[in-house]
């Protein structure tokens, strides 16, 4: 009896051998079907941006009098703007702009966010009070305010526009992590790695943080579609990523104007843009739970 | 009395609160000797799990003297600190929140053997294994989550977890009052079986006096933060002499229905922690109270080795 429950025991070690966390959630992942339509979505745009230069059947910025207001064609996939320039050329190389701007913003404003909102919520008190009045005065300005107030300090152009809007994403997150720390807070499993010799950075980082990062990495995937929607505010008031770069957010506020007669101008930066906060949204989703041990099956 | 592990004198801790000082443990004296278990009971909020905590460092106690094997630990260094907490430990009542539900049941139980420095890469992953089988779990369960564990797993992978370091003393705080009575008995078989192994002092945590009849050498009766009764426990159970033990102790229901048992009923109310009121705190509902229990209590040893603070004890005695 002995033998067949040594045998047995070791049928089952092999069977479960050590996977990573990574991996894991990587695997969780792969069974969501939205996910990952989500992350193909992004990956082909990610793709379609950096090949830009090839597929792109005109310059970017090629001017084309004949083609003014063009409705989209064969020979103008999406239609050509006030000037004649290309719309699908446009929007394929102006998502290099829209994406890097959008994801570089977030991640910063979540980074520095994520640093502030775990001391916060880690250490509380008087650290609190002083931090959380700084964060609410930062949001008592509406966002787009203080990313123009940040932007016509430091002058327009892209790493400005990047600044400018990370500023603004910092409170949303702080208040995010905080909020989800201190509901961790009070668990036991903190004090008992307290009674381990646990290392406050160490307990923040595998204690803390992997059980309320989950808001975060939603937030941060709706966080950037909200980031190129405002970098678009930016640019339509001169404070952005400067013509004739095209930025989505840029060519859909240039063509406002225009929007009545040739909707197609508005139509695609817009569906260009909801496809990429939609794909995101459905990532972002799939992620939480991905992360979420308790959903396993 | 044998060699002595734990000693705790006048040892106070007070909270502020909004209301003002919440008197959580008061004045309590007492001492737990090497490898025996010292049972602490006493109803919800008289401040049990508050003394174990302070008694490890939990919390920073607001006066008194903790003395661990014969040195005085109530205020240390940070590195001595270190150094305490490999060698006092605690367990969980609740098994739900003091596993972090995003580690396995490996690493909960490897993460003390990683931090504390005492062995190398190699040897945490044979010690683990070593701690696993020690408290039972099975070794296919070493990849799971503590989700997928009942009541009683999670509470073996606590106690790896607490006994990974071979610690001398350990707070048990309610461990098995969250488990059903089966997984109980297990668990309390599991204590008392690593108890004889290595020697380990206890200091049970309970408001279950079944539990600590049967685990306990010595007993702390508590109540609203003062220790009112202090002694073996089988004195205990055989002569009660706090009119508030007897009360408790009237309290367990008996199986035999031929010998009726005298209930104590309590009148009164519970007062409030919050500023109290020099003199015994059970005063207010106890039946022989009279001016002199306003007045500050001491305790007192009535017979060998046990310990009232009760001015009446011996005419309640009688």
């Amino acid at each position: 009896m002995t033998d067949s429950m040594a045998v047995a025991k070791g049928a089952t070690m092999e069977r479960k051998k050590k996977e990573s966390q990574f991996s894991l959630v990587m695997k969780r992942l792969a069974k969501n079907r939205l996910a990952m339509a989500g992350l193909c979505i992004t990956l082909l745009l990610f793709l379609l941006a950096l090949l830009s230069p090839v597929i792109m059947p005109y310059a970017y910025d090629e001017l084309n009098m004949i083609d003014r207001f063009a409705k989209p064609s064969l020979r103008h996939l999406c239609g050509a703007d006030e000037m004649g320039r290309d719309i699908f050329s446009r929007l394929l190389y102006g998502a290099r702009w829209s994406l890097a701007l959008g994801f570089l913003a977030t991640i910063i404003s979540t980074a520095i966010g994520m640093v502030i909102g775990s001391v916060v919520g880690y250490f509380g008190g008087t650290v609190d009070t002083v931090v959380m009045r700084f964060i609410d005065i930062l949001q008592a300005i509406p966002g787009i305010l203080l990313a123009i107030a940040i932007s016509a300090c430091l002058g327009s152009g892209f790493a400005n526009t990047i600044i400018a809007l990370s500023i603004g994403g910092i409170p949303m997150t702080v208040r995010l992590l905080r909020g989800s720390i201190m509901g961790v807070r009070k668990m036991e499993y903190l004090e008992a790695a307290q009674t381990i010799n646990c290392s406050v950075p160490r307990l923040i980082v595998r204690h803390i943080l992997p059980n309320s990062i989950s808001p975060i990495i939603v937030s941060v995937t709706m966080g950037i579609g909200n980031t190129i929607l405002m970098a678009a505010s930016l640019s339509y008031i001169g404070l952005g990523v400067q013509p004739p770069t095209p930025e989505w957010g840029a060519m859909l506020s240039a063509g406002r104007t225009y929007m009545r007669d040739y909707p197609h101008m508005v139509l695609f930066p817009g569906i260009a843009i909801a496809l990429v906060v939609l794909s995101l949204n459905m990532l972002g989703d799939g992620l939480r739970d991905a992360m979420d041990p308790k959903l396993k099956k | 009395m044998s060699e002595v592990l734990m000693e705790v004198k006048h040892l106070k801790k007070y909270f502020n609160t909004p209301k003002g000082m919440l008197h959580a443990v008061d004045d309590v004296t007492f001492s737990i000797g090497k490898g025996k278990t010292m049972g602490v009971v006493g109803e919800s909020g008289c401040g049990k799990s508050t003394l174990g905590r302070t008694l490890i460092h939990l919390y920073e106690s607001t006066d008194g003297q903790i003395l661990f094997d014969g040195e005085d630990i109530t205020h240390v260094t940070k590195h001595k600190m270190h150094e305490l907490r490999e060698r006092m430990q605690i367990i969980f009542q609740d098994p739900f929140s003091s596993l972090n539900p995003r580690m396995t049941v490996e690493e909960t139980i490897r993460e003390p053997l990683e931090l504390c420095r005492r062995f190398k890469k190699n040897q945490i992953q044979e010690e683990a294994e070593k701690i696993m089988e020690m408290v039972g779990i099975d070794d296919r369960l070493r990849y799971a989550y503590p989700h997928e564990l009942d009541g009683g797993r999670r509470q073996r992978v606590g106690i790896g977890r607490a006994l990974a370091l071979n610690p001398a003393f350990v707070v048990c705080d309610e461990p098995v009052s969250a488990l059903d009575v089966s997984i109980q008995a297990q668990v309390l078989n599991l204590l008392q079986d690593l108890q004889e192994k290595s020697g380990v002092t206890y200091m049970f945590v309970t408001h279950d006096l079944s539990v600590v009849k049967h685990i306990s050498d010595n007993i702390c009766v508590m109540y609203l933060g003062q220790l009112v009764e202090t002694t073996t426990s089988k004195e205990l159970f055989a002569n009660p002499l706090h009119p508030y033990t007897r009360a408790l102790l009237s309290a367990i229901p008996s199986v035999d229905i031929h010998r009726k048992k005298e209930r104590v009923i309590l009148q009164g109310e519970i007062v409030s922690p919050v500023e109290p009121k020099p003199g015994c705190r059970f005063a207010a509902r106890c039946p022989y109270a009279t001016d002199r229990c306003r007045e500050p209590q001491q305790l007192r040893e009535i017979a060998k080795d046990h310990f009232v603070s009760c001015c009446r004890a011996e005419e309640v005695w009688e």
